[in-house]
């Protein structure tokens, strides 16, 4: 772990809200897209048998 | 397209067109501000300017909803559409109507609410100047957001999130022009600019509303 | 083949799918990859700025994503343009796909500008032009999102939406030379500015370069996999509508 010196609060709060919202935006794709995903295929199913 | 206009004109006056509406909305607000950050005239001076424009901004608003809404309900912008008349042109009278009954009062009501205010004198022409200047922009754009949300049921709160950051180029430079005008500086540089938004909102903004009601009435 | 034809085969929806579910997960790993290599690399391995001391450390966040606030709104401008002048339907599912992406981008560049701005102007929110002008593409997002999402029909929402996303740029370009005039006026240089790019050394600048390819690759990533999903809703969208009148 670098020395942030005194500016650690800042330079970590920084770091941990970045990482938090990226990775809340790639899960939200994810789970969007697979549950789209899932009812489409539900729906062709039904379509086709 | 000059029928329409004096047809608005009309609409907008009679009873139940919202017309004193606006003008009670931005008198109240001029009254609430005092309430709000005290009666010293020290302090409400200096805010005078911002807070007069930002009434008006939010008065503007307020009538929004009605620019194209009542038409579509009666089936009157159907009718518009088919017309022989421009799409473009039923926009611009549309904004013109609604600049009439709402833009002009409240630069005619301005100066003397801004005694309230305690805005310092010279203050007062160039309050009104600016929002001469400036209310055709806020009605150009609104008619513009107006068009994009008449199809929507409640589009009242969505029409105010789309409108409202567009306002910023004009309630920069308006509130401007008066500050200065009151502070006794020179204003006509952020005057020009002002007067530069209405106009390019004039050229530009009548083909976007027209082209967002043809969508909405496919 | 030349580019411009592969690019415009992309309009085929079909063909977007197929080549998208190969170009995901390369541009995924990838994006993992320059991310992790950049921030580690900046956050672990670079020495302190002697004036600003660790904080210069944000800016492997902040420069990043401000870059790709801006680019992202260009990509709803330019998708937007596509699908008004050509029809594709993929374009205007790009552009739906790039608002979420573009507004988080927006968003982590503001906090990570408020967090800079604490240390260094002794406040979180000072009203500089470019943070005031980053606030009011904020806005602007929310308002093209909340637009989207109001308006059932897809290609009305689709139109409007992309005549919006014209008359908004003009207007944000406005607001930003208008917030220029405005502060600037007022207060003569009193703030710092954020340009801090210009006297970046070599130490700072390499794994700023891989953490701007990371943002960069993720945002690809991400605006593909969500027109993937648009793709698919807008599928489902039209089965429900069949169903029903069956």
């Amino acid at each position: 772990m670098p020395d942030l010196g005194r500016y650690a609060l800042e330079v970590g709060f920084a770091y941990a809200a970045t990482l938090i919202l990226l990775l809340t935006l790639v899960g939200i794709t994810i789970w969007r897209g697979r549950r789209v995903k899932r009812a489409l295929q539900a729906a062709e199913g039904r379509r086709h048998g | 397209m000059t029928r329409i206009f004096l047809r608005d004109l009309r609409l907008g006056v009679r009873a139940g067109g919202g017309f004193g509406l606006g003008l009670a909305f931005f008198l109240i607000v001029v009254v609430l501000v005092p309430f709000g950050i005290g009666p010293e005239t020290a302090r409400l001076g200096p805010v005078a300017p911002g807070i007069l424009w930002i009434g008006a901004l939010l008065a503007c608003l307020l009538s929004l909803d009605r620019v194209f809404a009542l038409d579509r309900e009666d089936g009157a912008l159907d009718l518009l559409a088919t017309a022989p008349v421009p799409l473009e042109g039923v926009a611009l009278a549309k904004a013109a109507a609604h600049w009439i009954t709402t833009g002009l009062p409240l630069c005619l009501a301005a100066p003397a609410l801004a005694v309230l205010l305690a805005l310092p004198w010279p203050g007062h022409l160039w309050l009104a100047v600016s929002l001469l200047a400036g209310t055709p922009a806020l009605s150009l754009i609104g008619a513009f957001g107006a068009a994009l949300t008449v199809g929507l049921r409640r589009g009242g709160l969505l029409l105010s999130l789309l409108v409202l950051p567009l306002y910023v180029p004009t309630l920069i430079f308006g509130a401007d022009v008066a500050r200065r005008g009151a502070e006794g500086l020179s204003p006509l540089v952020p005057l020009a600019l002002l007067g530069a938004v209405s106009l390019g909102c004039l050229a530009i903004l009548p083909f976007a509303t027209s082209a967002a009601l043809r969508v909405n009435l496919r | 083949m030349s580019f411009s034809t592969s690019f415009w085969s992309l309009a085929n929806p079909a063909r977007f799918m197929s080549l998208t579910a190969r170009a995901v997960p390369i541009l995924s790993v990838l994006a993992g990859v320059c991310l992790v290599g950049g921030l580690v690399w900046g956050f672990f391995f670079t020495p302190d700025d002697y004036r600003q001391g660790s904080t210069v450390k944000i800016i492997y966040l902040h420069v990043p994503a401000a870059l790709m606030a801006i680019n992202g709104w260009l990509m709803m401008l330019v998708a937007s343009l596509i699908w008004l002048v050509r029809r594709h339907h993929v374009s205007a599912l790009a552009a739906r796909a790039a608002a979420p992406v573009g507004v988080t981008m927006t968003l982590i560049a503001l906090i990570t500008g408020a967090v800079w701005g604490q240390p260094m102007w002794g406040t979180f929110w000072a009203w500089d032009p470019r943070l005031t002008s980053f606030l009011i593409l904020f806005l602007f997002y929310l308002g093209y999102m909340a637009l989207w999402a109001a308006i059932d029909d897809p290609d009305t929402a689709a139109d409007l939406t992309s005549v919006l996303c014209l008359v908004g740029s003009v207007f944000a370009i406005l607001s930003r030379y208008a917030v220029n005039f405005w502060n600037q006026g007022l207060h003569q240089g009193a703030s710092l500015s954020l340009d801090r790019e210009k006297n970046v050394a070599d130490v700072f600048y390499h794994p700023l370069l891989l953490s701007m390819a990371g943002f960069i690759l993720l945002f690809l990533a991400l605006v593909l996999a969500g027109t993937r999903t648009e793709i698919r809703a807008r599928r489902l969208h039209a089965l429900r509508l069949r169903e029903r009148m069956a």
